[in-house]
């Protein structure tokens, strides 16, 4: 009976195919076709998404003329995905979801992408033209909802505008700074037939973006004063952010840094940007960084910043910033110039550009030799530091076990809390594009699916994520597509049963009252990753550690480790919110 | 401070909505705004009025403007020799016997009378801001049933005075 109905099967299969192809090849095109036309047109290969009502044409499309399409168990995971994706590959992410909650469930990643600049091509599919604005079943406005924290957004209105508007959608996403671009496609656009003359010559059309015009090459007299300010700088500072790394300008930098021997510090995003061991790399600074880093701006009289946004994290109390600098800062966008920090020498560029023109010039150097032996000095003096536990593993010790097993060589994406905070100290990166975490959001639940995004852009590559056990709870339902899709990423879960940084603060500014910062009832991590599939592993003592860590981390298959670790153990340095980066707490004297 | 910028737009569906989201979201205070169309086909003019803090801040709020992508041009005419202009429509309680005293004490004002009824009369004033705040406190004790400001529009004058350096004496 079972193969009777196969075999019946197979034949209904074999003709519904055939039909669709001869169907395919005779029916005028829609929308939708021209949707995944234009998705070609752009060298589109991957995308994550999740169907739905409003996108079923888009999706029988896709069927038709397919590009790999990544089916996540949720639409965060899948802006999440391609965020990782975007990040890795330094090229547009693209997301497809349905109307109403498939395009609100994206809004936590496409708030996430805007404030770190990452570009996102997002799709949505919207009610039909005829009922938006009747509270049509699965409606959402989602061009109102999205106004404020993408790039740019569109709702298109004439089936024929489809290839314009994909083409100038890519084109913003991906220049100038960088970031989320939404298109709301309207079903009854994706499913109209569509005329072939006009939409090629919206095709063809040439971009025309009158109100869009990023400056990218710098202006030559802020050129010449900037250089004229280094030359007569004594303790000159780079700091390096992720403009940086959008702009593919870490060959530049280094050459830079090392040609006139300047120190270079990194914010958060900005890891990558000069190789974490590099003799000049005095580390991170901000809330979390190195004593030594944090203190190089506060000494420094003259500061070079490249691409990076002055955040509060970075900058603490903004009047008591660098107190003794003079500001270069060089930014793609105007409107971060001076927004948080007085600037003196402006230069709106892209940084490879600007760093370019730095390098043309040959100029009288400062002469650094004393300032940089300082910082040595100071870097010797206050590293990062921890006090071993006799009978836990501490949380920074699993990361340089990590570390040192993949010789910093991993792709590393990494969740919100301590644990993020750690990865950045004790995980140094060897290469750009390999760090991927949600700074200016601090989006818990990033990691993982990042991490998913992140191993389909390099197949090839070791992709490590660090989540915290709270923040990998909130996006977990992605197990599934390791086992799906056979990605061998490693998640390694830094578990001290609590929301470790909430804890950290309520333990330091609210007496200790761990008002629901603890999570004592936790899913047994290693059943679950095996109920999914996933090959589950548990660390318990240091004794076993290393040998469980080097047999999942050298792995071909997906892993999920559980890292039993210190509940209160703290992460420092520490610059206490609003306090200047001369208040930083917890640095340790060697 | 108070501003007043104009920001010339493509005119795009959903563009007064970046436009004024950005400014909330930014907390800038509108005190007013006007849209309208241009000389040329699918561009427009939105004239604010705003309150900014200090130099600074007006700075962010042009730039923030000048980023969105439908926004051609973003000018603050502060400075400028202008042409700012409003229309108000103002409802008073006008009895008969005090009809005649209202229109001769608002008459320097030029406003126009636009409807009568038996006790009511609607008068249409137009020109800056600050005549039209007069021209109601003129006409707010006689009873004010309805009033409605268009916000300011605004141009600026073909010939600009040349800017010379000014002797230090008279600074």
């Amino acid at each position: 009976m079972a193969a009777n109905v196969s075999t019946t099967n197979e034949k209904t299969d074999t003709i519904t195919t055939s039909q669709l192809q001869t169907e395919v090849n005779n029916k005028p095109r829609n929308g939708a076709d021209i949707l995944i036309q234009a998705l070609h047109d752009q060298n589109v290969d991957i995308v994550f998404g999740y169907p739905g009502g409003a996108v079923l044409h888009v999706y029988d499309a896709l069927y038709r003329n397919p590009i790999r399409h990544i089916l996540t168990r949720h639409e965060q995971g899948a802006i999440h995905a391609a965020e990782g994706y975007a990040r890795v590959l330094n090229k547009p992410g693209v997301v497809i979801a349905t109307s109403g909650p498939g395009a609100t469930n994206l809004v936590t990643g496409i708030a996430d992408a805007m404030i770190d600049s990452i570009p996102l091509v997002v799709f949505t599919g919207q009610v039909a033209t005829n009922v938006i604005g009747s509270d049509a079943f699965q409606e959402a406005d989602i061009m109102g909802i999205t106004t404020p924290i993408t790039k740019h957004n569109y709702q298109v209105q004439d089936v024929n505008d489809i290839p314009r508007i994909v083409k100038e959608a890519f084109h913003i996403a991906n220049s100038g700074r960088k970031g989320p671009v939404l298109i709301d496609f309207p079903k009854n656009i994706s499913a109209s037939v569509f005329d072939e003359a006009l939409a090629e010559a919206s095709r063809e059309e040439e971009l025309y973006l009158p109100g869009y015009q990023p400056n990218t090459k710098p202006n030559f007299l802020q050129i010449q004063k900037a250089i004229q300010a280094i030359g007569e700088s004594k303790q000159p500072l780079i700091l390096a952010g992720a403009g940086v790394l959008f702009a593919d300008a870490r060959e530049e930098l280094t050459e830079f840094a090392q040609k006139y021997k300047l120190p270079v510090i990194n914010t958060l995003l900005g890891l990558g940007s000069i190789h974490g061991q590099h003799e000049l790399n005095f580390g991170m600074a901000g809330m979390h960084g190195a004593a030594v880093a944090n203190d190089a701006i506060q000494k420094a009289d003259l500061l070079i910043n490249i691409g990076a946004r002055f955040d509060d994290r970075l900058t603490g109390d903004t009047k008591l910033f660098a107190p003794n600098a003079a500001i270069i800062h060089i930014d793609i966008d105007p409107a971060e110039i001076g927004k948080n920090i007085p600037t003196d020498i402006p230069i709106v560029a892209d940084a490879k550009e600007a760093l370019k023109a730095l390098l043309q010039k040959d100029f009288q150097g400062p002469d650094t030799k004393e300032w940089l032996t300082y910082l040595n000095d100071k870097q010797d003096d206050t590293p990062y530091w921890y006090v071993e536990d006799e009978k836990e593993i501490l949380p920074q010790q699993i990361i340089e076990m990590v570390h040192s097993i993949t010789n910093g060589d991993a792709v590393v994406t990494t969740d919100v809390g301590q644990h993020q905070m750690w990865a950045a100290q004790y995980y140094k990166l060897n290469h750009d594009h390999q760090w991927v975490t949600s700074g200016g959001l601090g989006t818990m639940g990033f990691g993982f699916p990042a991490a998913i995004g992140a191993q389909f852009a390099k197949p090839d590559k070791k992709v490590i994520t660090f989540c915290g056990d709270a923040g990998f709870q909130m996006t977990l339902q992605e197990l599934a597509l390791l086992n799906e899709y056979n990605l061998p990423v490693k998640v390694v879960i830094v578990n001290n049963g609590a929301l470790g940084m909430v804890r950290q603060w309520q333990e330091l500014f609210y007496d200790g009252r761990y008002s629901q910062s603890l999570m004592p009832v936790q899913p047994d991590f290693v059943k679950l990753a095996e109920a999914y599939g996933v090959k589950g592993y548990r660390i318990n003592t240091m004794d076993e550690a290393q040998s469980i860590l080097e047999e999942a981390l050298n792995s071909d298959e997906p892993v999920v480790i559980d890292a039993r670790v210190k509940q209160l153990e703290n992460v420092y340095p520490m610059v206490p919110a609003g306090k200047s980066l001369d208040d930083i707490v917890g640095v340790k004297k060697f | 401070m108070k501003r007043v910028i104009t920001v010339t737009v493509l005119n795009q569906s959903g563009v007064l909505n970046r436009v004024t989201g950005l400014l909330m979201k930014r907390q800038f205070n509108i005190e007013s705004i006007t849209v309208g169309h241009t000389e040329q086909l699918n561009i427009s003019k939105m004239t604010f009025v705003v309150h900014v803090a200090d130099e600074t801040k007006l700075e962010q709020l042009i730039k923030q403007l000048s980023k969105q992508i439908d926004v051609l041009k973003v000018n603050d005419i502060t400075e400028k020799s202008i042409v700012l202009r409003e229309l108000a429509l103002i409802k008073v309680v006008s009895p008969a016997n005090l009809r005649h005293e209202m229109n001769s004490i608002v008459d320097p004002f030029r406003p126009q009378i636009i409807d009568t009824s038996k006790n009511f009369v609607t008068y249409q004033v137009v020109g800056d801001p600050d005549k039209i705040d007069a021209f109601i406190e003129l006409i707010r004790p006689y009873g004010i049933k309805e009033l409605t400001r268009t916000g300011v529009t605004a141009s600026v004058r073909e010939t600009q005075p040349v800017e010379t350096p000014q002797l230090s004496i008279l600074k």
